[in-house]
């Protein structure tokens, strides 16, 4: 038999996680996103030690999992003195690292990024290497041919891998509940806890995460239609001959 | 006045010596074809005047204004200065066997995109520009269509109206109509006639015998990496020197 009140009494904590998971979710993909244009240009147009860099960056956070990365930056920072010390000081930047929010958002932002640098470089590869020559041929200095026919290019065609990574991201954000943060899972771990019903407790966690996740879908849709047209088929009588 | 000029060009892929030195010199409305079999070195000629590809030695002077070229490590040319050779490339408009457009942007995106970020013309005088060369070449009305969903001849008069739109002094077609069907080749070669009788200065690597004996005032049969005829098409094609050429036109012209 069902339990409705598991759910019913813990709604506002459970709209208070959400709300947690969303800000996460939102914040470290869009700071993982713009610091993986750049990254990804620099990846596959660099000079060779900086894409090196770049390439060691991404294979370390690609190659652990980001739960043991959570764990390093909320439990292992706070280890070495002269990160304390930053903190005694009072100092902005590092502060960020001894509330679990700023650890959870800092991880997850770097973990996203290095997935998205990927992609974006797969897609930058993929130029297809006339439409680079028709820039010079113009007379676009290497900037202008990056800035202009390069990125905008392998920005659309990156979208559906791009949306992949986006749904991983909105799941991932679950471990924020390991470091005490009470985002959907955590909220749905206190419910569990208060009432011993962990079947309701976590199925209502998880039709949540399933209905931003079609959200999600549902954006990138639209997205891939105003981005993407070039690659569709074209719409009977689009266009009058 | 000469419009382009290309001294004694050298070009060699590793111990395979594609141009032994081939010139060439166009005055104000001269159309060139360069005409010679596949591997004769005619595209890469082509391609070297824009340095597209790197000539190992040789002179190119545009508008009277030489490339400025310098050894670099290994001992090839290259250019000295690329603000230099981003300036006169804007002279040189390209016209390329596989169109080369830019897949995400829509037609009058395509004509209007260098001419705003290279030239440096508000959007305005572009859309303008762009929308008169894209009459002229017939395709006005694919103005919002994208590149992949136009046929092949289409797509080719669009890249000529990119072409047009930087207002070049000269303008270089690699074999433009190579990659089209049979049946679509006519409307490209017609609009390249227009241009032609404009008083454009062209200079054409094609395929197309008729359009090189009928509209070209100098043709360049290149054979393996030298210019072995050179002059108007009435003594080229007429007064063939070369048992070469007179081999080649046959196998051509049937």
């Amino acid at each position: 038999m069902i339990e409705w009140a598991v759910i019913t009494e813990n709604l506002p904590e459970y709209a208070a996680g959400l709300w947690l998971t969303l800000q996460l979710t939102v914040l470290s993909l869009v700071a993982g996103l713009l610091l993986a244009v750049p990254l990804a240009v620099l990846r596959t147009a660099g000079p060779l030690v900086v894409s090196r860099m770049v390439w060691a960056y991404s294979y370390f956070f690609r190659g652990t999992p980001m739960l043991v990365q959570l764990l390093l930056v909320y439990y292992g920072l706070g280890q070495f003195e002269w990160v304390q010390a930053r903190w005694a000081e009072g100092n902005g930047f590092w502060l960020i690292f001894r509330e679990p929010y700023g650890c959870a958002l800092v991880t997850f932002a770097l973990n996203t990024c290095a997935y998205t640098t990927e992609i974006i470089a797969g897609a930058l590869r993929a130029t297809p290497h006339g439409e680079i020559e028709a820039a010079q041929a113009c007379g676009m200095s290497r900037l202008t041919v990056i800035r202009r026919i390069l990125v905008p290019g392998a920005l659309r065609r990156a979208i559906p891998a791009y949306s992949n990574e986006a749904i991983f991201m909105l799941h991932g954000t679950a471990i924020a509940s390991t470091i005490t943060l009470v985002d959907l899972t955590g909220a749905a771990r206190n419910a569990y806890s208060q009432h011993f019903a962990p079947f309701e407790a976590f199925i209502f966690a998880g039709l949540i995460y399933m209905c931003v996740t079609f959200a999600l879908v549902g954006l990138f849709r639209l997205a891939e239609r105003r981005w993407l047209g070039h690659l569709q088929p074209r719409k009977a009588g689009s266009v009058k001959a | 006045m000469t419009q382009l000029s290309v001294e004694d060009l050298h070009k060699r892929y590793g111990d395979h010596e594609v141009l032994k030195g081939v010139s060439l010199d166009t005055e104000a409305g001269d159309v060139v074809s360069i005409i010679g079999s596949s591997g004769s070195g005619k595209s890469t000629f082509l391609r070297c005047i824009n340095f597209l590809e790197q000539p190992d030695a040789g002179r190119i002077t545009v508008g009277g204004e030489e490339i400025r070229l310098v050894p670099d490590r290994n001992g090839h040319l290259k250019v000295a200065d690329a603000r230099q050779l981003q300036r006169l490339r804007t002279r040189l408009a390209m016209v390329f066997q596989h169109f080369n457009l830019w897949a995400h942007m829509t037609v009058l995106e395509n004509v209007t995109e260098a001419p705003v970020h290279v030239l440096g013309l508000t959007r305005a005088e572009a859309r303008e520009r762009a929308e008169a060369y894209l009459e002229k070449v017939g395709i006005a009305h694919f103005r919002d269509s994208y590149p992949a969903h136009l046929s092949g001849g289409q797509q080719q008069r669009v890249a000529i109206a990119r072409a047009l739109a930087m207002e070049p002094t000269v303008l270089l077609f690699d074999e433009p109509t190579s990659a089209l069907d049979p049946e679509l080749v006519g409307e490209v070669l017609k609009v390249m006639r227009g241009l032609a009788e404009e008083g454009r200065t062209m200079v054409v690597v094609t395929h197309e015998m008729g359009f090189a004996r009928e509209v070209s005032s100098k043709v360049m049969f290149l054979h393996q990496g030298l210019a072995e005829e050179y002059g108007p098409p009435s003594e080229v094609f007429d007064n063939t020197r070369s048992e070469r050429l007179r081999q080649f036109l046959s196998g051509n012209l049937k």
